[in-house]
């Protein structure tokens, strides 16, 4: 029964564009997953090594901008009249180029506010967002600032042998999100569930121990910053080439606090957590839309926050683990409250 | 030359309100260790409550400021008694997480409230700027400077010279400690947040006349607040200070020579310079208050 549980939830993943008749539902699934896949991410930092980064919305805004950059091509002009000409290439590369991009900017971001620690660490991090955005905003040559990159080409699947397939319509783009969204979990999940992710668990739990024990805080801080960094671009780089539209207000803080809402309700530091608190707050919008205005509703995310904090504070997923291990008889317990992740 | 006295000018002028901004913000972090997101939409919440008064009920631009600070503390006193004293023990990233839940009801509050169209506040002082040689300066903005500055003194003498500022500066330093010599750790939290929210909402209603009163203002002063702080010092007053006229000048200079568009960027800057060389800010002595 346990086995075969994930397979039950993959085939009613894999089932819905099949029944789902409403394209709007359909159109708010896809924006969900990518936004699961950049709260996936950013559980990896904030749920298993414990660092607040709230400036995680730079990695999503740097992957779909590469990943567009890529596929359109660009011609700036740097300072002594030495022009850089891209040619574009096809999306899937910008893909690849937004992940790269991402981890690369991981790794510097990570290397220099590992530094310090706590609250110091959290403002540097929104630092560096606000500079990549008005980085975005000024940069015109580059990023068409406030114009914002248009016409961004949809990804084209080529099959050796059997041709290729441009993903125009929604269903196709729904499977290329959760194949993505697979393949993001099994990296996080594996990579927790490894040395490497205990280690990560040891320093948020007593980083003074960690390091006593000869675990390199900083080098699996910046791992753990770019791996998650990798995955915030590769769900940035699948935003730009769904909406085929990106501006410089991706970047805007609003982006980072919908991430750590989904994260923390869902319950951080596990991995159903995001994919629970992103489904809530995707359809939230939903289900509030026929009677609230946006700045109604975004009271009541910041009013739900509020009452997660207060009386959920490990948040949704290990609430009810907790509950189902109480409820069935001790001598059947598949889950123990602890055993996370 | 003359350009450079009027950025200089201009620079003088701002950092006031900056460190108002400043000086609320590094108390309330010094004191109650909260990152306080809401610090910005206090600022907010000044401005708006000087066009409440000022422009949409017609009472005058000078009873409109008094009414915004003490709005301001009064706000403050209640968000620390409702939200903060319950999670007292509570460890500082859950705080911080709902310190941002705040944030999000109190500017979507004002966007429902106001609208998204930006305000502006018509003052009483003369269009006709005061000009010195090359320097002109309008009398609104050496009304803001005088008055910003007067706050500062305030605030000072209150923190060094009052029994409240020394019952403050032993909790910074030792919180059981000050309490067994029967300091009252509730009462002086609330009056820290009280007392920075209204630094705050002052430094609102002050720069409301000079710019333009929009929901989402309070974000820059959020995170320009957090630069001003981090370049004092933690809890440093003094440090705020002086962190409040850097982080004008810095940005004048920038906006002046560079380019205007990353006049913002200044702050981001000097927030990622400062922690990567001198994470204790630039007058850091030992952390302590005062």
């Amino acid at each position: 029964m346990r086995r075969a549980l994930p397979a039950c939830w993959l085939l009613a993943i894999l089932s819905v564009p099949l029944w789902l008749q409403d394209q709007y539902i359909l159109h708010v699934l896809i924006t969900t997953g990518i936004f699961i896949i950049a709260a996936m991410s950013l559980n990896l930092l904030l749920g298993y090594t414990g660092q607040l980064s709230l400036g995680h919305v730079a990695f999503f805004g740097i992957g779909a901008y590469a990943s567009a950059l890529t596929t359109l091509g660009f011609d700036v002009e740097l300072l002594d009249g030495v022009h850089v000409v891209h040619r574009p290439w096809p999306a899937l590369s910008g893909l690849l180029v937004g992940v790269v991009v991402a981890a690369m900017s991981g790794y510097v971001i990570g290397r220099l506010s590992f530094k310090v620690r706590g609250a110091y660490f959290v403002i540097v991090s929104i630092s560096f967002a606000e500079v990549t955005r008005l980085v975005a905003l000024n940069w015109v040559g580059l990023t068409q600032g406030p114009l914002a990159l248009t016409n961004i080409p949809p990804f084209t699947l080529s099959f050796p042998g059997l041709g290729s397939y441009t993903l125009w319509d929604k269903a196709a783009y729904y499977y290329f999100v959760v194949a993505a969204g697979l393949l993001a979990y099994l990296v996080i999940s594996r990579l927790v569930g490894s040395r490497i992710g205990r280690a990560m668990i040891a320093l948020k739990e007593n980083e003074q121990l960690a390091s006593s024990l000869a675990i390199d805080v900083t080098r699996y801080l910046v791992l753990a910053a770019v791996v998650s960094a990798a995955v915030a671009g590769c769900a940035g780089s699948l935003y730009a080439h769904y909406l085929k539209i990106i501006d410089p207000d991706i970047f805007l803080f609003i982006y980072t606090v919908t991430m750590v809402i989904m994260v923390i309700t869902g319950g951080k530091g596990t991995l159903a957590g995001p994919i629970v608190g992103g489904l809530m707050f995707g359809f939230l919008p939903v289900i509030l839309r026929p009677f609230a205005a946006p700045a109604v509703q975004w009271i009541l995310y910041g009013a739900m926050m509020i009452v997660v904090v207060f009386a959920l504070p490990q948040g949704i997923v290990p609430a009810v683990k907790r509950w189902t291990a109480n409820w069935t008889s001790p001598g059947r317990v598949f889950c123990q409250p602890d055993d996370l992740p | 030359m003359e350009q450079f006295l009027q950025h200089l000018a201009n620079a003088v002028i701002l950092g006031g309100t900056y460190a108002l901004l400043g000086i609320g913000l590094t108390i309330i972090f010094g004191i109650m260790r909260v990152v306080n997101f809401t610090h910005g939409e206090l600022y907010a919440f000044g401005a708006y409550v000087v066009y409440l008064v000022a422009a949409a009920l017609g009472l005058g631009f000078f009873l409109g400021l008094a009414v915004a600070v003490t709005a301001g503390v009064l706000l403050g006193a209640l968000m620390e008694i409702a939200l903060l004293r319950p999670m007292r023990n509570a460890d500082i990233d859950t705080v911080m997480l709902m310190m941002i839940g705040a944030w999000i009801i109190m500017q979507n509050s004002e966007l429902f409230v106001w609208g998204g169209v930006a305000k502006a506040i018509v003052t009483p002082f003369p269009e006709a700027p005061l000009v010195l040689g090359p320097v002109s300066i309008s009398w609104l903005r050496l009304f803001v400077l005088l008055i910003a500055l007067l706050l500062i003194v305030a605030t000072y003498l209150l923190i060094h010279r009052t029994r409240l500022g020394k019952a403050m500066r032993a909790t910074f330093q030792d919180r059981e400690t000050a309490a067994l010599m029967g300091v009252d750790i509730d009462a002086i939290h609330t009056a820290t947040f009280a007392i920075g929210s209204g630094l705050a909402a002052a430094a609102g209603a002050l720069l409301g006349p000079v710019f333009l009163v929009t929901p989402t203002m309070g974000d820059l002063a959020s995170l320009k607040a957090f630069a001003i702080v981090i370049l004092g010092g933690l809890g440093n007053i003094t440090g705020a200070t002086m962190g409040g006229f850097i982080l004008a000048l810095v940005e004048e200079i920038g906006a002046g020579y560079v380019s205007s568009g990353y006049r913002d960027a200044m702050g981001f800057l000097i927030i990622i310079v400062v922690m990567l060389f001198k994470p204790t800010g630039l007058f850091a002595r030992a952390e302590r208050i005062g």
